[in-house]
C-alpha cells in the first residue's frame, strides 16, 4: 500500500471553499441566469457543498442547479477494458443563453470537461461556460482547458493520484496525495 | 461490464448482466428525454440489422436506440436481399461482416440461428427474435418496465397470458423474471401451454380469472397465427371469450393490477380496447423503454472490444 501524503487538512479545505465561494460571489452578485453544473460522480459532493454555502451568502440567489453525467460522452469508450458506470443526470432547466459554472473536484487532462462541454450543449448553447476545480493538475493537462476559479494547484508526476476526501462520505474533508493510482 | 461478448438470449445472461443492463437503462431513458436525445458513445461503430423476418417495433427501437447512440446503422431486409438467390446466411453475414461492420442485430426464423451464428463469426450479435425460442431485449424491456412501475421485482406475481407454445417472448420473459426473483405463471388453452414448462418452475394456470387474481402483473401474448400449422382452438371468438383479457373481468378482481402487451395487438382477441387503452396498461411505455433497454446493451457489448 503506497504511503499516501496529506496536501490539504480539514481547515485549510474549509477555507479554500469558502475562498471559492466568494470568488464566484464576486464575479455573479445575484447568480442571474446562471447555472451551476456539478460533473458526476466526484464532482457533485464539491457542488453541493458550494451551493449551500452561496445559497447562505446571497439573499435568494438565483441559479439552477444540476448534476451531470458525463460517462456517455467520453472519448475513451471503447479504448478502457469496461465501461464506466453511468450516474445519474439531474438537469431539470436548459442551458440557453445562461452562464454556466461548472464544478470538478481535479482538473487533471481536461478530457472530463471536454466531455462535459459537449454535453452541456445537448442542453442548449451557454452564454458562457467557467470552470471551478478544487485540484489544479496544471502539468498533467491533455487538452487545452484551464480552470476559471482553482482552490489548489498540485504539481505532481502523472502517475499519481489525487484524491478528495468529504466529511460526509470520507469522515473529514482532506485531500491525499498517493505516488501510484494502482495502490490507492 | 457484462459477462458475455454476445446478448444471445436470456438464459445465457446472469443475474448481474441483467441488472446491470437495467441500470444503465435507466441513464439512458433520461438521455432520451432530453431535449437533444443523442450521446456520441457508438460514433466508431457500425451496426447491421438484419431481419429475416417481418418487425415494425424492434426494428425501429434498434434502429433508433443505435441512432441516438450515435453508430452507424446499415439495413438489411430478407425479402430484398440475395437470400432470395439462395444465399446461405453464414455467407450473407459473412459478406456484410467483411464491410467492417462491428455489431449484428439479428432477427431469424430459426431457432438458434444466433447461437450457431456465435460460433463463426467475431462480431457482437445481438438476438432480437429467433423463431419461437427467445426474445432477449424485449424481456429486458419487460422487466425495466415493471420495476419501473412496481419499484422492484422481487417476489412479484407475474401471469403471461395466451400463446405461449409459439411465444419467443414467453420463454425469454420467464427466464428473465425469474432471475429477477419474481414468480411466473402462464395461463391460455391447453393446446397452447408447452409440456415441459414444469420443469422451468412455471405454474400453469388455465382460468384466466383465478390467474389474473393471482398476479401483480398480466403479460398478454398474442395469438401467433402465422406459426401455427395446425389448428390449436376452435375460433378466435372462442379464444376472446376465455382467453381475452376484457375490463369486465378486472373491474371484478379484488386489486388494481398491471396490463402488458409486446405488441403487435390484436385488439378485441387477446385483450379489448378499453384494456389496453386504461390506466392498467403500460403498452406504450414498454415501448418508450425498449429504446433505452436497447441503448444499455448495444453500449455495454460496444464498450468491451478494445
Amino acid at each position: 500500500m503506497a504511503r499516501a501524503r496529506t496536501i490539504l487538512t480539514t481547515e485549510k479545505f474549509k477555507l479554500t471553499i469558502e475562498r471559492l465561494c466568494h470568488q464566484l460571489v464576486e464575479n455573479h452578485p445575484r447568480f442571474e441566469h446562471t447555472c451551476i453544473i456539478g460533473i458526476q460522480p466526484r464532482g457533485i459532493p464539491l457542488a453541493d457543498r458550494i451551493v449551500k454555502r452561496l445559497r447562505t451568502m446571497v439573499k435568494n440567489p438565483e441559479f439552477n442547479y444540476g448534476k451531470l453525467d458525463i460517462t456517455f460522452y467520453r472519448d475513451d469508450f471503447r479504448i478502457r477494458q469496461t465501461p464506466l458506470e453511468a450516474s445519474t443526470t439531474e438537469m431539470e432547466f436548459l442551458v440557453e443563453d445562461k452562464n454556466v459554472i461548472l464544478i470538478d473536484d481535479v482538473l487533471y487532462t481536461g478530457r472530463t470537461v471536454q466531455a462535459a462541454l459537449t454535453a452541456i450543449n445537448h442542453y442548449g448553447r451557454p452564454r458562457k461556460v467557467e470552470l471551478l476545480a478544487l485540484i489544479d493538475r496544471r502539468f498533467n493537462r491533455h487538452l487545452p482547458i484551464q480552470s476559471d476559479y482553482t482552490g489548489m494547484i498540485v504539481d505532481a508526476l502523472d502517475e499519481a493520484y489525487v484524491k478528495v476526501e468529504w466529511e460526509d462520505i470520507d469522515g473529514t474533508d482532506k485531500i491525499k496525495l498517493y505516488p501510484k493510482k494502482a495502490n490507492t | 461490464m457484462l459477462s458475455t461478448k454476445h446478448v444471445l438470449g436470456i438464459k445465457y445472461l446472469t443475474t448481474a448482466d441483467i441488472q446491470k443492463i437495467l441500470e444503465t437503462a435507466q441513464q439512458f431513458k433520461e438521455v432520451i428525454n432530453r431535449p437533444i436525445k443523442k450521446v456520441p458513445s457508438l460514433r466508431d461503430v457500425t451496426i447491421a440489422n438484419l431481419f429475416f423476418e417481418n418487425s415494425t417495433r424492434t426494428r425501429i427501437s434498434f434502429e433508433l436506440a443505435e441512432k441516438r447512440l450515435s453508430a452507424d446503422v446499415v439495413n438489411f431486409s430478407a425479402s430484398s436481399s440475395s437470400v432470395k438467390k439462395g444465399e446461405t446466411l453464414l455467407d450473407t453475414v459473412n459478406n456484410i461482416l467483411s464491410m467492417k461492420v462491428d455489431m449484428v442485430v439479428m432477427r431469424h426464423p430459426s431457432p438458434g440461428a444466433h447461437l450457431f451464428l456465435s460460433n463463426h463469426i467475431d462480431a457482437n450479435i445481438i438476438n432480437a427474435g429467433d423463431g419461437t425460442h427467445e426474445h432477449p431485449t424485449q424481456a429486458l424491456l419487460d422487466a425495466y418496465s415493471i420495476r419501473e412501475r412496481l419499484g422492484s421485482l422481487d417476489k412479484k406475481k407475474i401471469l403471461i397470458v395466451g400463446d405461449i407454445k409459439h411465444s419467443r417472448v414467453a420463454l425469454s420473459n420467464i427466464f428473465c423474471l425469474q432471475k429477477l426473483g419474481a414468480k411466473v405463471k402462464v395461463c391460455g388453452p391447453p393446446t397452447l401451454i408447452p409440456k415441459h414448462l414444469p420443469h422451468l418452475g412455471v405454474e400453469v394456470e388455465y382460468d384466466l380469472k383465478k390467474g389474473l387474481q393471482w398476479c401483480d402483473v398480466a403479460n398478454v401474448l398474442r395469438i401467433q397465427l402465422e406459426r401455427q400449422d395446425i389448428k390449436y382452438f376452435p375460433s378466435l371468438r372462442e379464444y376472446a371469450h376465455y382467453f381475452g383479457v376484457k375490463k369486465s373481468i378486472l373491474d371484478e378482481l379484488t386489486h388494481q393490477i398491471v396490463i402488458m402487451h409486446p405488441g403487435p395487438i390484436n385488439r378485441g382477441v387477446e385483450i379489448s380496447s378499453d384494456v389496453a387503452d386504461s390506466d392498467h396498461s403500460i403498452i406504450l411505455n414498454q415501448v418508450e423503454n425498449g429504446v433505452a433497454v436497447r441503448m444499455a446493451v448495444l453500449y455495454l457489448l460496444a464498450g468491451q472490444r478494445n
